[in-house]
């Protein structure tokens, strides 16, 4: 038996703006270390809802959200933080970077305030992670002076630094051409391959989540295949 | 926690946005600028012209009014006890405005070592004769010597020299005013009458300057000595005992005791001077009211700028909080930017706060009613600074706290999904 990283247990939501329609409808499913899963659906069919959940950032839904067998449901807003600073990495559709600090710095950053490692640690750590995405010659650059396909990369770098339990990703390649949507596949693919890395990505391309191992499709806020 | 990685993240984005930055911290400094110069101009002023009054006035003074009896015999008497006493128009007695037994009292009060120090006067009215017309002045016999250590009478006689009044015999310093009413140059004699009708010239030794022009035009000074004479009084006769003490705030005790004990009129200084505490309070209350205004307003500049910063910035907000950073965090992150303002600004503020109080400090400021003042005074209390800080760092930190809060808050799901 596989180790179960994520569990969702009957979470349901529903926005009350201006009236009550409920988005997410009794969801059900795990993911075992080490699976490479995509979610996939129609759009509105509240795929990102769901994600903003798991991922702890949301926490006003019904039902119960475990990451590593340990509740998440009903933790302060600090303990959340720390949770997705150590055990979540997220990549984001738009490579959300920092654009005050450096590429290598922004991938430092979750690193530092972690503060499991000395700072030169990190930045070594850092260096080792931006080299196998072959971005390291960027690492200096500010981050608003990279193109999409490089932000993503460093994001990608970002959401690993501390070794996370898994990543998350909400249509990390929507936002890219086919060439730079492949280059970041084949790296996340890679991830799992070499380090049994965790993934859960939400995506619209059915090309992109016909390549991972398992898919979750949603229709409507339910669960209508996995 | 990791109090350096705030810091660090505080700075990048200070930095990203350093002219705004520095507007905020220049209304800050501006305001502490302005506060410590006015609060230290405003204090040199109250200081002097407080001790343009304090020098001069003793802190008790003894002395005879001429007054009616508080109790008339008519009262005293049994004989009309329940009756209705309407006699008006009763006379003093007669009167004597010498202090009885003077040499015993002043014996008696230099014992006492509370006392700084002592000096007998007597006060005359006198018509100074300038050909037909006659002037009324009042003369002051004082002890010179006692007079320059304890009331700094040198520093108001600004022609001539005051200890000839001791050494020449029959001499006279004038008021500025005065002599120049009566034509008198330093070396002339004047003529002048006592109100016995005596008349006596007397030769003018010096001019002095008190800064009240009223004053000057009405008063001279001679020894205590030519006065007694003036009068055909004898060496005992003074009329007023000005009595400096150690410590002026014992002075409303010390003339409620002396009154008692030596049974003449005493008057302290703090009831003489009312007036003057008053004003001096009210210019204190109006440079702090101005300078704290003035923070207010740098505040509202920290508030606004910090609001803007943190709408700009909700994506580095949202980022932060989805990779790990909590409220708290970016609550301080925020925090820190406003007290790096607070502080930066601040002590800029003292800095050019006393640079612009040493600029007022080298102008000119000669005015006939001070001569010792050649410059605007300032008084560079080290209060005022730490004053003038503590309220920077006080308004900054409520001008930040409210966005910091406000960043804390923010709901990175809203902005990421809104993008
Ligand atoms: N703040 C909100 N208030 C009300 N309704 C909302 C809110 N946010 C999202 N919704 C609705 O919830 C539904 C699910 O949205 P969600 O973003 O999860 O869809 P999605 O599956 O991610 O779509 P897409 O593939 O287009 O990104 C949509 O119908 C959307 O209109
Ligand atoms: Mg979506």
């Amino acid at each position: 038996m596989s180790e179960i990283i994520l569990e969702s247990r009957s979470i349901n939501k529903s926005f009350h703006d201006p009236v009550t329609v409920k988005i997410l409808n009794d969801i059900n499913f795990k993911v075992n270390k080490g699976e490479f899963v995509s979610v996939v659906g129609k759009s509105g069919c509240g795929k990102s809802t769901l994600l903003y959940i798991l991922s702890t950032m949301d926490t006003d839904y019904e039902g119960e959200l475990l990451i590593d067998n340990i509740k998440m449901t009903g933790k302060t807003e600090a303990e959340l933080a720390h949770v997705r600073n150590e055990k979540i990495g997220f990549v984001f559709q738009f490579h959300y970077l920092l654009n005050e600090f450096s590429a290598l710095k922004n991938v430092m950053l979750p690193g530092l305030k972690l503060g499991k490692h000395s700072e030169q640690e990190v930045e070594h750590r850092a260096m080792e992670l931006m080299k196998k995405l072959s971005i390291d010659k960027l690492a200096l650059k500010d981050a608003n002076q990279l193109s999409g396909g490089e932000k993503q990369r460093v994001a990608i770098a970002r959401a690993l630094i501390n070794d996370p339990d898994i990543i998350m990703g909400d249509e990390p390649t929507g936002n890219l051409d086919k060439k730079n949507s492949e280059i970041v596949f084949d790296i996340l693919k890679q991830l799992t391959i070499e380090f049994k890395q965790t993934m859960l990505i939400v995506t619209h391309d059915p090309e992109f989540a016909g390549k991972t191992q398992r898919v979750i499709e949603m229709e409507d806020g339910r669960i209508i295949r996995q | 926690m990791n109090l350096r990685l705030i810091v660090s993240i505080a700075k990048s984005l200070l930095l990203a946005r350093l002219k705004q930055t520095i507007v905020a911290a220049v209304g800050v400094t501006f305001s502490i600028t302005m506060f410590v110069t006015l609060l230290g101009f405003m204090t040199g002023l109250n200081t002097m012209l407080d001790s343009l009054i304090l020098n001069r006035t003793p802190h008790v003074r003894l002395f005879n009014d001429i007054k009616p009896l508080e109790v008339q015999p008519i009262d005293a008497s049994g004989k009309f006890k329940g009756a209705y006493n309407f006699i008006s128009s009763i006379k003093s007695g007669a009167g004597r405005k010498e202090i009885y037994n003077s040499g015993a009292i002043i014996q008696r009060i230099n014992e006492d070592d509370r006392v700084l120090g002592l000096a007998p006067r007597i006060n005359a009215p006198v018509f100074f004769n300038d050909g037909a017309i006659e002037i009324t002045a009042s003369i002051n016999g004082i002890d010179v010597v006692e007079e320059m250590r304890l009331f700094h009478f040198n520093e108001y006689v600004t022609t001539g020299n005051p200890i000839d009044l001791k050494n020449v015999s029959n001499s006279i310093v004038l008021g500025k005013a005065l002599a120049e009413k009566l034509l008198a140059n330093i070396g002339d004699v004047v003529q002048l009458t006592t109100s016995q009708g005596e008349r006596f010239p007397l030769k003018v030794v010096g001019y002095f300057e008190s800064g009240l022009l009223d004053f000057d035009k009405t008063q001279a000074y001679a020894s205590i000595g030519t006065v007694q004479k003036l009068l055909g009084k004898d060496k005992s006769y003074v009329t007023d005992l000005q009595v400096k003490l150690n410590d002026i705030l014992l002075a409303p005790a010390v003339a409620k005791e002396y009154a008692i004990l030596f049974q003449t009129d005493t008057e302290d200084i703090q009831t003489a001077n009312s007036q003057f505490e008053t004003g001096s309070r009210v210019r204190s209350i109006i440079s702090y009211t101005v300078g704290i205004t003035l923070l207010v307003v740098a505040g509202f500049g920290i508030y606004n700028i910090l609001n803007m910063m943190i709408f700009e910035k909700m994506e580095t907000i949202a980022i932060l909080k989805a990779t790990g950073f909590s409220g708290n965090d970016v609550k301080r992150i925020f925090m820190t930017i406003a007290m790096t303002i607070g502080v930066v600004g601040g002590l800029a503020g003292l800095l050019f706060g006393f640079l612009l109080s040493s600029l007022i400090d080298q102008i000119p400021f000669n005015t006939a009613a001070l001569p010792t003042i050649t410059t605007y005074p300032i008084n560079y209390n080290i209060a005022y600074y730490i004053i003038g800080v503590t309220f920077a760092l006080i308004t900054t930190y409520f001008a930040g706290f409210f966005p910091a809060r406000k960043a804390g808050k923010v709901d990175p799901v809203i902005i990421i999904r809104g993008k």
